[in-house]
Order: C-alpha cells, then structure tokens, then sequence
C-alpha cells in the first residue's frame, strides 16, 4: 500500500509526466498542422512530380502563309515511337518487331529496348501509317505517340527562305530559324502516374496537358511571284549553264520582299538529301559543309562585286552633294587616268562627249570615276556610310553578310575610282536592291523583310510586325531626278532590254568580273523597277558564271522583263498605254 | 443524489474489483487500426515480392493474436507474483542481447538485432525484452530501496542499472533508438520515484545542451560524428540531399504533405508504392497521414493521449508502489515510443528507426507491449472501487 504522503508525490509526479507527453503529442500535432496545412502544397507537388513519368505532346508548330494566305509550311501527322524498359514483357519480339517495322538495324534497336531508363525513344517522324501498325501489335511496354512534322506543300520553293526544321520541330535555317518562338507553341504532356520502379499505376489512369500550337506567320512573300521568278531562274540558269541565278523582287515602298529565288533550290521536305553524282565516302564533316552551301541564300549570304549597277549610288551621291547636275557634261576618250594607273572605259573607243544622264545610259566608267573623285574620299565614304552600305540591312533571315569595303584609312583615289564603279568592295544582293530602293522612293531606306504578322489559333492577329524606316537618304529632288535617268537607262540606254512593252520601267545592268580577274568568270546582274514615276516594285537579278555571253543586258534584264511583263499587271500595276487609251 | 449514491451501490454489486475495460477498447482500437493501415501500406509490395497482398497482414495478425492470449493470461495473473523474478529478468535481457551475434542471431535491413528462439522457430529482438525486463526490474528496485532513492547515492544506483543494458543494446545490437527508450523509461520510472524536481530539471537542461552543441558541430561542418552527422543534417535540410541520407525523411514529408487535411482516402497513399521505404513499419505514420489526413492523425494521437490518461489513472489507484512503478514503466514506454516515432516521421527530430507502437509492423513490438498492457490490466484488477 502507498504511504498517504507518498501517494501524494507520486500521483503529482504521474500527473507531469502525463503533461509532459500531453504536451509533446500536442506539439507534434501543431507540426502536423503545420506540414498538412501550410506545406501541403509544397509537398504534394515534389510528390506529384515524382510519381508521374511525362511524355511530351509536340504542339502543332505555327504553318507559314504567303500574302495570298496561301500555305508553304504546314504540318502533318507523324508518330514517336518509344519504349518502357520496365513494361516490356518479351523484349525479343519488340526488337524484332520495331527493327523490322521502323527499318533500324537489330543492334540500335537492342540497344535501346535493353537501356535501363524510365523511357527511351527508339524513332521519331515515322509515317503515321507505320506507327499505327506498331500499335496493332499490341506490344506491352511500347508506346506510340503522335506528334506533328513539318511539311512543305512545294517541296523547294523558296527553301532558302522559309528554311526547314529538325527533328524536335525546332528551326534549323531560314524563317524557321527567325519565328521559331512565334510558330514553336507550346508543347504538352502526358502524365502517367507510376510506381517507384517505373510502372504504371492502372487505376490512377493519365492526366493530359493538352499543347497549345504556334502562331501561324504571315509573310510577305507571293506564292506566284515566287514561283513564276523560279521558272524564270531555272531557263536561265539552263540556257546560260550558269553556276547559279538569284532573282529578288521587292516592294521599294514598305521593304516587303515579295519574291526571293537563289536556283538551285533544294527540297525542303528532304532537307538533308545529298545531290547526285555526290562523291560517297564523304566524312561528316564534308558533308555537313555541302549541306551547308546547299542551303546558302546566295541573296543575303554571299557578297559579290556589284559592278556597274553601284553606279546608281555614286550618281545619287553626286547629284546629293551638287558636284554634278543632269545637264553636266563630260568627256571619255575610253580611259581615264586616276594617279599613276589607267582605267579603261567598257568601251575602249570611248563615248566621247555626253551629258549626266547619257553617261548612266552608256554605263560609262570614266564618267562615273571623275563623279566619285569631285565628291572626293571622305564625301563619297560620308555618303557611303549615310546609304546604310556599311550596316546590315537587318532582313528577318539569319547570316546576313556585312559589306567587305575598305577601310577609310587605307583608301586613295585609285579605290576610290574603282568603287564609284562598283568594284574592289563586295555588299549583299538585297543591299543593293535595299540601297537603290532608298535611292529611287524619296529617300526612305526601309527594313527589307518577310515576316508581316501572326495569326493565332483562331485566326485572329496576334502581332504585326514593324521594321525601322530610315528617312531622308537622299532628297527627293535627288530621288526624282535617279528615277529619269534610270528610266532612260532602260529605254534609250544599255537597259534596253529591260523594257515591257506598255510600262515605264527604271533600271540599270552590270557585268562584273569575279575575282580573280582574267579568269573568265562573269557576273551578269540587272536591277529594275516600274513604274519608273512611281516605283512600286523593285527586282534584281543576278546570273552567276554564265557561259557564252555574259553581259548583264543580254542576260540579266532578259529575266526581269519577263518577271515584269507577268507580274505587273498581276500587282495591279498600271501601264501609261492603258490609261492614255482608257 | 439519491440517483447517484443507488448507482454507485448497483456498481459495487456487479464487481467489486475494476476492470478497465477503457483501457482494454483503447488498445484494440489501436490494434485493429494498425492491421488495417499495414494491409494498406504494405499490399502492395507485400504481392510484388510475396505475390500475396495480405503477407505482412498475416504475419502481424498471428503475432497480435499471440499477443492478445499472452495478455489475457498476463492480466489474470497477480501482479505481484512478477516480482520475484526482478533479477532473473533484467540477467535474461542483458544475457540475451549478445546471442544476436551467435549463430541464432538473424539480420534484416543491413542490422542484426534478431534472434531466432529454438524449437518454436520464431525470430524476436531482446531489445523489447530488454525494455519489459527493466520496467519489472526497476519497480521493484524502487520498492525495495524505499526512501533511499531520495539520497544521491540511491539516484546514482536507479540509473547505473539500466546504463549496461542500454550500452549493450547500442554497441552490440547499433540501435540506438531503444537504447535511448530504456534509458528514458528508466529515468521517467526514477523521476515518479523520488520527490526531487531540481536534478531532473537539470538533467533535463543537460540533454538539451548536449543536443544543441552536437547540432552545432553538424552545421559547422565537423566530421566527429561521422554518419550519425549526415542523419542530423538531412533532418536539418531534407532537400539539400534528396537521395541519400534526407530520402527517407523527404519521402515521408511528401507523404504528410499530400495528405492534406483530409487525406486522399484509405489506399490510395502513392508513396507506399515503393516510393518510401519502411512503409509498414517505422514509417506508417505518414501513410496514415497521406491516406487519412490530419483527422487520420489526431485520432491516433488522441488515441494515446487517452490510452495515457487510462494509465495515469491506474498508476494513481494502485494498491502499491510496485504496481504504481510497473504502470508509469509501461506508460513511459509508450509515451516515449509513441512520442519519438511521430517526432521522427515529422522530421521533428533526426531519422532514428523507431517503431509507432500498437500499428507499426514488427511482432515482437507488439507482443511485448500486449504484455506491458496485461500487467497494467492486472494492477487494474486490483484496485478496489470503493478508493475510486
């Protein structure tokens, strides 16, 4: 029995150890509390997370709509196919079975099956039609996804423009490249809830994250410009066997590029199929530098010497800077001396004497010369600099080559004489074509590009894209007096076969040899535009290395009167004829 | 009044000693409640490895059972019948924990803390007859030294007692947890003892300067303390190191966490999907938090406050200081037992294997502890309902 006065310690004792722990379990449940309440969120998502395995759902990449709304890039089904090391019940038959249906070698396939992952993708792109037959197998522990791969309704048109994409429908050249954050979307996922060895939970099913596609991109580029402007290249590139011919064909007004052809093109849908009569033991390295020249755009990657066609910048300047004025004459005995050398004119007779405009409709060389050396080094390369030539024109396509001039510094009057008539300097296709468009529009130098907006999944503008305008390049009485001279370039002048019959077009040719000299190799190229009053469209062509003649009015201006013949009463422009008879 | 007094007197017709049958609903309700959270957590990897989703069921169920009869018996044996064999049973429990290292000792999850009793070929930890053993040995060292244990001298000899036995447990057996339960059992079961507060305060004020200085070193880097540091700074930031030493911890903290407040419901926990280990077993707390929620968790921990509050009773009625002492013993017992394994589950103190007593998977835990309960029925049965 408990002593009375023990009892009384004991029970007092028992009591606080039975607080104690009250207290403690008290405690612990406030922490409990705490975990389930406040942390709960936290907790449940890390463990969310580790309980479900993902597969992503690639989003419908945004298609790419010419200016008729026309669709050049699209995309159509296609099937992943993937495998789940720790679902699959006969792993010899899946390898047959995939080796066989996907067209893989044995090996790759085992490789991958007996791969201890969560999940490993044996093939991506397979033909919907070959996903769906691996499916009918049934193969447990053999997963099927479809998901979408880019498809170019006309295999190469304008390949060099729109570019193509890669295996995870990211951008690889062209406009692809440029929009990529605009088309890409956003992709999706399934969640599948699985154990910790990786295997799927049957009751706890799938929960979908559904993809949300990319934005289509409207560009300015018209499909039957396009289209037409290739035609015209191939005959030309054909007839002249040439190396390769570029045509641009460009709004001078607002930059919008309506048509840009680099022949050959390639087939965007088979992007990495080497040509024929390819030696074939290349090493990848090889390889990978063939693709790449394939996929050249010889318009906005390559310089070239622009020849007589600069001509127009140099006679710009000068008219600028007052040094000259349309009725200024001059003299050429065929040569012209420029310190201690001689440059021939073209013409070795030489054109005797001739006002400022005949000396553009001649395309004479020593005329030009003296133009550069009245404004002298610094004006011209003030000017030079002023018409944008030594900044990119910054064009929506990626590797835009930067003009290779001389520096300042380095610079006499015999490079000066040489690049007032457009040679020892290389610049871009499309800064020529952006450079005169300044000269001929008022002075506006505009943004050449083609990316005019985006539309999302329902249709709606999601964006319109703007690009800088520089004003005031030259005056407009400058521009004015360009667009008369070169309109009579082409009518009166070594343009001439550039005209089309009922419409006033403006342009000017150029051969240039390439470098080195001597060696034969030509560059035919002739730039124009209509209506010479109102330049509305502005097109260059460029024939590189053709055989047989070589001069850029026999085959260059050929190429752009055909262009324009078709495509100006296509834009809606008008001739003077109609509106005289109408 | 008069309603009152008549039926108190109809009470005293029917027995005249006390069965706590509270106690007795409390403890099944916490039996049955556990097997149905062990199916639960571990069918699943229960049918992976067995191909029988009730393996670990039935494995307990036997043992609770076993349990169950043992404790019948126990509780109708007089308590104090237990008392004469106070040395016996403390040598036993020292004696039996070395056998772990004999060839009769069995290994599970990389420890050897099993042995295997002969003849009826089931395997048994000596720790838990280490910890029954020194409750009975203890209550009857507290009776036997009477008011000495108020001396220094008679404090010193309370806990020199458990020390070897605890030092066995830890050293021979590495577990650490119930060295710490013996030692604080033996030190709840000296505190009722004697009258003295100030040298359990300070005591008390000792063990937490202890803690906080090897904190200390952990978060300062030192290595003194070798894997037992890692445990200690996983504990402090379980996502600093999600795959070794915090997994554990982090994986029950996931499992609390998704639980909410409600729960996902019964079996639906994801985690016992081998995403955390121990699931039936010292980790079960969280399952049942996952499964059942916050109100799955109050009502387990209301559950032992009450099944305390039933002891505490008890312990302030028995007829002697021996049966008083026998019943804080077993409270201790539970209470730190009980205590620990929701603290550890919470990543409230460091990750140490310590078992949810009545639920968490392990048959000797159970067995055992059904004894413990017994002895309480039995000191029960000898209060006489006209002290209450």
């Amino acid at each position: 029995m408990l002593a009375d006065s023990n009892k009384i310690f004991h029970r007092k004792k028992i009591l606080v150890v039975f607080l104690l722990c009250t207290g403690m379990f008290a405690f612990l449940f406030g922490r409990l509390v705490y975990l389930c309440v406040w942390r709960a969120e936290h907790y449940s998502s890390l463990a969310t997370d580790l309980h479900e395995r993902e597969r992503s759902i690639k989003a419908a990449r945004g298609r790419i709509l010419d200016c008729n709304g026309k669709v050049l890039a699209d995309n159509k089904t296609v099937c992943t196919v993937s495998v789940i090391y720790n679902q699959i019940e006969e792993p010899e038959k899946v390898i047959e079975i995939l080796s066989r249906e996907l067209e893989l070698t044995e090996e790759y396939v085992r490789k991958r099956v007996e791969k201890y992952s969560s999940m490993e993708r044996i093939k991506s792109n397979v033909e919907k039609e070959v996903g769906d037959r691996i499916r009918e197998y049934d193969l447990a522990g053999v997963k099927v996804d479809e998901d979408y791969k880019r498809y170019y309704p006309y295999n190469d048109l304008a390949s060099k423009v729109l570019g193509f994409t890669g295996g995870d429908n990211q951008g690889i050249i062209g406009l692809e490249v440029v929009y990529d954050t605009y088309m890409e979307g956003e992709p999706g996922k399934i969640l599948t809830v699985t154990d910790a060895k990786g295997i799927e939970v049957e009751a706890a099913g799938e929960r979908r994250m559904e993809p949300v596609s990319g934005n289509d991109l409207c560009i300015s580029l018209d499909m039957n410009i396009q289209s037409y402007a290739t035609q015209l290249a191939n005959q030309a590139m054909a007839a002249k066997q040439a190396d390769s011919v570029s045509v641009l064909v460009m709004n001078p007004q607002n930059g919008e590029i309506y048509a840009c052809v680099n022949v050959p093109e390639f087939d965007l849908n088979n992007p990495f199929e080497l040509p024929e009569g390819t030696p074939e033991n290349l090493s990848s390295q090889e390889e990978q530098d063939l693709l790449n020249s394939i996929w050249r755009n010889g318009c906005i990657n390559d310089t070239y010497e622009p020849g007589s066609t600069f001509k127009i910048i140099t006679a710009a300047a000068g008219l600028e800077a007052g040094v000259v004025t349309l009725s200024s004459s001059f003299h050429c005995p065929g040569f012209i001396s420029v310190d201690d050398r001689t440059i021939h004119c073209h013409k070795r007779a030489g054109h005797g004497s001739q006002d400022f405009t005949h000396t553009m409709m001649n395309s004479c060389n020593p005329a030009l010369i003296t133009v550069g050396l009245r404004l002298g080094l610094d004006n011209y390369y003030s000017y030079f600099e002023r018409f944008g030539l030594k900044t990119r024109t910054g064009i929506d396509l990626p590797g835009e080559a930067g003009t290779i001039m001389h520096k300042k510094e380095n610079m006499g009057n015999v490079e000066l004489a040489t690049v007032s008539f457009g040679q020892s300097f290389q610049i871009t296709p499309i800064q020529l074509l952006t450079t005169v468009s300044s000269i001929i529009n008022g002075g506006k130098r505009v943004t050449p590009h083609f990316g005019v907006k985006t539309l999302d999944g329902d249709g709606n503008v999601a964006e319109v894209f703007e690009y800088p305008v520089t004003e005031g390049i030259v005056s407009e009485e400058t521009s004015e007096q360009m667009r008369g001279i070169l309109e009579m370039v082409v009518s009166e002048g070594s343009g001439s076969n550039g005209q089309v019959k009922g419409f006033r077009i403006g342009g000017k040719t150029a051969t240039s040899q390439t470098l080195p000299r001597g060696s034969g190799r030509y560059i035919a190229s002739f730039i124009g535009f209509a209506p010479a009053d109102d330049p509305q469209v502005i097109a260059i062509a460029i024939v590189n290395n053709p055989q047989g003649v070589y001069y850029g009015s026999q085959v260059a201006a050929p190429i752009v009167r055909q262009l324009y013949e078709n495509i100006l009463p296509y834009l809606g422009i008008t001739g003077y004829e109609e509106s005289e008879g109408g | 009044m008069a309603q009152a007094a008549k039926a108190k007197r109809r009470k005293k017709e029917q027995s005249e000693y006390f069965f706590d049958y509270s106690l007795l609903f409390i403890v099944l309700f916490l039996l049955g409640f556990g097997l149905v959270m062990i199916y639960s957590a571990s069918s699943y990897n229960a049918y992976e490895d067995y191909k029988d989703t009730a393996y670990y069921l039935k494995k307990q169920l036997i043992a609770v059972v076993i349990g169950l009869v043992l404790m019948i018996v126990v509780a109708n044996i007089p308590y104090r019948f237990w008392a004469r064999f106070y040395l016996i049973g403390y040598l036993v429990s020292a004696a039996s924990i070395p056998l772990v290292l004999t060839p009769l000792g069995q290994s599970s999850h990389g420890a050897t803390r099993w042995i295997i009793i002969p003849i009826i070929n089931m395997s048994m930890q000596p720790a838990e007859l280490a910890k029954l053993g020194m409750i009975l040995f203890l209550a009857v060292l507290v009776c036997k030294m009477g008011k000495g244990i108020r001396s220094l001298k008679g404090f010193a000899v309370m806990v020199a007692f458990p020390l070897p036995v605890a030092l066995e447990v830890y050293l021979i057996t590495d577990n650490m947890s119930s060295a710490i339960i013996i030692l604080a059992i033996s030190i709840l079961m000296v505190f009722v003892a004697s009258p003295d507060y100030k040298k359990f305060i300070i005591m008390a004020a000792a063990v937490m300067a202890v803690a906080a200085l090897l904190i200390f070193l952990v978060v300062s880097g030192s290595d003194i303390l070798e894997f037992r540091g890692s445990r200690i700074r996983a504990w402090l930031d379980p996502e600093s190191d999600p795959t070794d030493t915090g997994f554990q911890t982090l994986q029950g903290l996931y499992a609390i966490g998704s639980g909410g407040v409600l729960g996902k419901g019964l079996g639906q926990s994801m985690q016992k999907l081998n995403f955390l280990p121990e699931a039936q077993n010292d980790m079960i707390f969280s399952i049942i938090c996952e499964e059942l929620g916050l109100f799955g968790a109050i009502a387990i921990i209301v559950m032992f406050v009450m099944l305390l509050w039933r002891m505490m009773v008890i312990a302030n009625n028995a007829p002697d200081l021996f049966g008083a002492m026998l019943v804080v013993g077993v409270m201790g017992h539970i209470a730190v037992q009980a205590i620990l394994n929701i603290a550890v589950v919470t990543a409230t103190i460091p990750n140490t294997g310590i078992s949810l007593p009545f639920i968490s998977y392990g048959g000797t835990s159970v067995m055992f502890l059904l004894i413990e309960i017994g002895l309480v029925l039995s000191v029960a049965r000898k209060i006489q309902l006209k002290e209450l």
